[in-house]
């Protein structure tokens, strides 16, 4: 079995909160969004997702309320507050900076 | 985010700890059951959907655990650890007993040591501005520090330019009417300034004015604050009150402060001016006052020395006679007061820094063993991930757990250790000692307390991470980690016991030097039969007793009563008992030898006829004084051998005269006699030139008695005081003692006693711990090589050769502790050799003793592991992993 290719580092966070930018969702809801939107090539650990979530909450980026799902469960739902949406901004910014950084060295490297 | 509101979510989330950890149990249970429906929904029976999501899920606890991790106070860990450590330890109650014990002991005997050091070295004298004080006196070829005659103190008074006040003070006694009779008390005699320049001031009443200390002056007291509780209760109304001395009226002007503490004349009862110049003080050329002075702003030490020392320059001018080789000596004050303890102090501390040394590093190795019989719970707990990190500040948590324990206990110990060190400390030296007051758990003890525990925690976890860090941690859950492991811990092991070892040696070297320096001093040769002999000094009040026919008649009266006392076989009288000091010295002048005024420096005593017979004294030539040699007829005196050699090389000093610088007729005196040396200086002092003069000849009020009994010498003490009660109620007596316990209680004497003792126990003390950690050693290693001896003992290895191999790895560890450590021994006795005596730092004899002791006892320690391993059964030690 091919093995999935990891998360890049310090790439999880960003991607929780842009995921909760469509709608609050619960940790599995989270997990399964990205994998869904990734096309199951990204898979978030669990046990790197909660605590993720928790350093979220810490920093105040998304805050966490009990309400019942549609199969009238009790689950946690994480939405993303202001500051988290402005940190997700950051994120994202320091994000293209740097795959552009990238593509620019590999570009580099194949002319040579 | 701010980390206030960091901090406070973080706090609600520590306080809401159960919601916080059900709400994560009920989320992670929740994604897992979301989970599980999915793969029933792709398809998997029930049953193997939650296998698989749990299989997906993975360490719920761990998982947890990290979440934990993000919100929790780096202290919740820390907690943990704690509460962890606090497990082993209790499952273990003799490893944490012992390592308490070794560590309260080697942290309580640091902590007590350096509450002295502190109150003596570190803390500034109870005085104002204490370190602008100097000790000012003079002095001369001979003693490189003498008192200040009167004459001159007033003339260097005036001319100083250096001092904002120089003043004096001078020791005295007086006879105090009391309930009981006469009692003779010691009092000083002070400048009028004297407390002024010192910054203190009484607490009732006034201090000396400026001008009254003149003599002429009107008679009055300062008392100190014991004598004030002491004799007068405490009462308020003592201010203008009269109080007695030697029969003189002395008005009460004030009580001192009860924190005033003045060393160098500590015992005093009474301060009194100055007043009328004595007969000593009436000459120049008499020292008997002590100066103190304060350095103006901006003086330094040594400009005031050269300031006072051009001054006795030009008074050795002006009076040759008096003053010629007379210079200036300049001590601060606290030099003068804990000078002579600093070198005990500070050898003691290091040796208590090299007991708690070893007791760290027995604490350590004895850690090291536990690390290594725990290797497997380390490596499991390694592997459900426990990080690195986690492991190692598990470690130093039970090194700083132990610490912590072994410091609370040590500071019991240490406070309990310095009431005892304080009560050996005999009253006469405690008098001069007032830092002694300062000795016990404060503050500053406190803190160094804390200190070393620090540093005993950081070895102790250290030693253990060190020995993980070398090691994978997976190693331990094979089989074959053990011989490996085995290996590896053998040699920190051995590394440490070696520093113990050594440790061990530096400190036995330390106190065999000490011990036999004080063995040496008690055994030196006094010149005289020191056993069988009470004395008692008396004083008898010069207005009774005023010229030479009282007092001869009194000394005889006291020789014809004392004689009949039962079992008294001789008694005799002198100013000054023998091992005393080289002091109550006097210059000589021999007739018809060429003189330039230099200062012939001799001990003087005046001695009844009895006296030097009554000490066994040996006549070398010539006679003794006889009952003839008196007022009417011409002055004589015997002198010692060392006088002899000194001023009459190769001649015969009988028949010679002496005199004083001027050879004043009356002061001319015939040798008449020479006796062998005896010990008038303390025990290790220099043996001084000395010259006894017949006290018939002179009129002394203030002598001692000594008396030769043929039965134990303390049953005659308490009759013998009676007895000149019995003479005359007006005579004061004190200080009744036999002849041995004042040697035993000289300065000298106690301080080798105090320093032999105290690092012999901490040798003692290094001694077994250094050794049990040898047994831990060779002990551990045989325990670990069990199946390899087997294995030998199978192949057909005999009994002996195990026994050979198990003491060869002793002997080797013994021989390398026990030579680095005479090393290190005769480097470190070479730092304490002011404190020998009679022995160089590298005496063959304390070395090689130490050697074999210690050699000794280590094998004999390595003989029982060495039993067990040559006594294994090879089928069992083969059958036991």
């Amino acid at each position: 079995m091919a093995k999935k290719p990891d998360l890049l580092p310090g790439t999880l966070d960003m991607l929780i909160l842009k995921t909760l930018t469509r709608a609050p969702l619960h940790g599995y809801g989270i997990a399964a969004s990205i994998k869904r939107m990734s096309d199951d090539v990204l898979t978030v650990e669990e046990g790197s997702l909660y605590p993720a979530l928790q350093r979220l909450l810490l920093q105040g980026w998304v805050k966490a309320e009990w309400k019942m799902t549609e199969t009238n469960r009790r689950a946690r739902y994480y939405t993303l507050t202001a500051a988290g949406r402005k940190q997700l901004g950051i994120e994202l910014s320091q994000f293209e900076q740097m795959i552009a950084a990238i593509g620019r060295v590999l570009q580099d490297a194949q002319e040579v | 985010m701010n980390p206030v509101t960091r901090f406070v979510k973080k706090l609600s989330i520590l306080l809401g700890r159960k919601r916080f950890s059900s709400e994560l149990d009920e989320e992670m249970v929740f994604h897992r059951e979301q989970a599980e429906m999915e793969f029933i929904s792709g398809g998997m029976t029930p049953e193997a959907a939650r296998y698989a999501a749990m299989r997906q899920f993975g360490n719920a606890a761990r998982l947890k655990e990290r979440s934990h991790e993000v919100v929790g106070f780096s202290m919740e860990t820390v907690v943990q650890d704690l509460r962890f450590a606090l497990r082993q330890l209790r499952k273990n109650p003799g490893f944490a007993a012992t390592a308490i014990l070794i560590l309260a002991l080697g942290m309580g005997v640091s902590e007590a040591i350096f509450g002295f050091v502190d109150a003596a070295l570190l803390e500034p004298l109870p005085f104002h501005d204490p370190n602008r004080l100097m000790a000012v006196d003079e002095n001369s070829a001979m003693f490189p520090r003498s008192n200040l005659s009167r004459a001159d103190y007033e003339d260097w008074k005036r001319q100083n330019r250096s001092f904002s006040s120089l003043e004096v003070y001078g020791g005295t006694g007086y006879l105090l009417r009391t309930a009981s009779g006469l009692e003779p008390v010691p009092a000083a005699r002070v400048s009028d300034g004297f407390f002024r320049s010192l910054g203190v001031k009484p607490m009732l009443g006034r201090d000396f004015l400026p001008g009254e200390d003149l003599p002429g002056g009107r008679k009055i007291v300062l008392l100190p604050y014991g004598t004030w509780m002491k004799r007068f209760g405490g009462r308020s109304d003592v201010v203008g009150q009269s109080v007695t001395l030697s029969g003189d009226a002395y008005t009460i002007v004030g009580v001192l402060p009860r924190e005033f503490a003045f060393g160098p004349r500590g015992i005093a009862e009474f301060w009194v001016p100055l007043l009328d110049k004595n007969g000593c003080e009436q000459r120049r050329s008499c020292h008997n006052l002590d100066g103190v002075g304060r350095l103006r702003d901006g003086v330094t030490m040594q400009a005031a020395l050269a300031d006072v020392t051009g001054i006795a320059a030009e008074l050795a001018r002006q009076y040759p006679g008096s003053n010629q080789g007379q210079g200036a000596s300049l001590l601060p004050l606290s030099e003068l007061i804990v000078g002579k303890v600093r070198p005990i102090l500070l050898t003691l501390l290091g040796g208590a820094a090299l007991l708690l040394l070893i007791a760290c590093v027995n604490v350590a190795s004895l850690l090291l063993v536990r690390s290594e019989t725990r290797k497997r719970e380390i490596a499991v707990r390694g592997a459900l991930g426990a990080t690195r990190v986690r492991l190692v500040r598990q470690f130093v948590t039970e090194g700083m757990l132990l610490a912590a324990a072994g410091c609370v206990a040590g500071i019991a110990v240490a406070g309990w250790m310095m009431t005892l060190l304080k009560h050996l400390v005999p009253k006469t030296m405690a008098d001069g000692m007032p830092f002694l007051s300062g000795v016990g758990v404060n503050a500053h003890t406190g803190m160094f307390a804390a200190a070393i525990a620090l540093l005993a925690a950081l070895l102790m976890g250290a030693t253990p991470v060190v020995r993980l860090s070398f090691q994978d941690i997976r190693d331990g859950l094979g089989d074959g980690g053990r011989a490996s492991a085995g290996r590896f811990w053998r040699r920190i092991g051995a590394n440490l016991v070696v520093v113990e070892l050594a440790v061990a040696v530096v400190l036995l070297v330390g106190a065999g030097l000490l011990g036999k320096s004080f063995y040496l001093l008690l055994h030196v040769e006094n010149g005289f039969d020191t056993t069988h002999l009470a004395t008692v000094q008396v004083m008898a009040p010069d207005k009774i007793y005023s010229d030479n026919a009282k007092t001869t008649a009194l000394y005889r009266q006291i020789k014809r009563r004392l004689l009949a006392l039962p079992g008294v076989q001789a008694v005799g009288l002198t100013t000054d008992l023998p091992v005393q000091c080289n002091c109550d010295t006097d210059w000589i002048r021999i007739v018809g030898k060429p003189f330039h005024g230099e200062h012939n420096e001799v001990d003087e005593r005046d001695v009844t006829p009895d006296y030097l017979p009554a000490l066994k004294a040996r006549l070398l030539r010539g006679r003794m004084l006889t009952e003839d040699d008196n007022a009417s007829k011409p002055q004589v005196i015997v002198i010692n051998e060392a006088l002899a050699r000194k001023y009459f090389p190769g001649e015969d000093p009988i028949g010679q005269k002496v005199g004083n610088g001027e050879l004043d007729p009356k002061s001319v005196r015939e040798i008449v006699g020479v006796v062998a040396n005896v010990r008038e200086g303390g025990l290790d002092d220099e043996l001084w030139p000395a010259e006894y003069e017949a006290m018939f000849q002179g009129s002394d009020n203030y002598f001692a008695v000594a008396v030769r009994t043929a039965q134990d010498e303390k049953t005659v003490m308490p009759l013998m005081v009676k007895t000149l009660h019995e003479i005359d109620a007006n005579l004061g007596t004190f200080g009744e003692i036999t002849m041995t316990d004042q040697i035993e209680g000289t300065q000298a004497a106690l301080l080798h006693r105090f320093s032999s003792w105290l690092v012999g126990g901490f040798a003692a003390l290094a001694l077994v711990l250094g050794v049990v950690g040898l047994y831990g050693v060779v002990a551990y290693s045989v325990s670990q090589r069990t199946r390899e001896i087997g294995v030998r003992m199978a192949m057909g290895a005999q009994r002996s050769s195990v026994y050979k191999m198990v003491m060869r790895e002793a002997g080797w560890l013994t021989t390398v502790g026990v030579g680095i450590g005479l090393v290190c021994a005769v480097g470190v006795s070479l730092l304490m050799r002011k404190l020998l005596f009679g022995v160089e730092a590298w005496d063959v004899s304390t070395l090689a003793a130490v050697a074999v002791a210690l050699g000794g006892a280590a094998l004999a320690a390595s003989f029982l592991p060495a039993r067990r391993a040559a006594s294994v059964n090879p089928s069992d030690a083969l059958r036991a992993e």
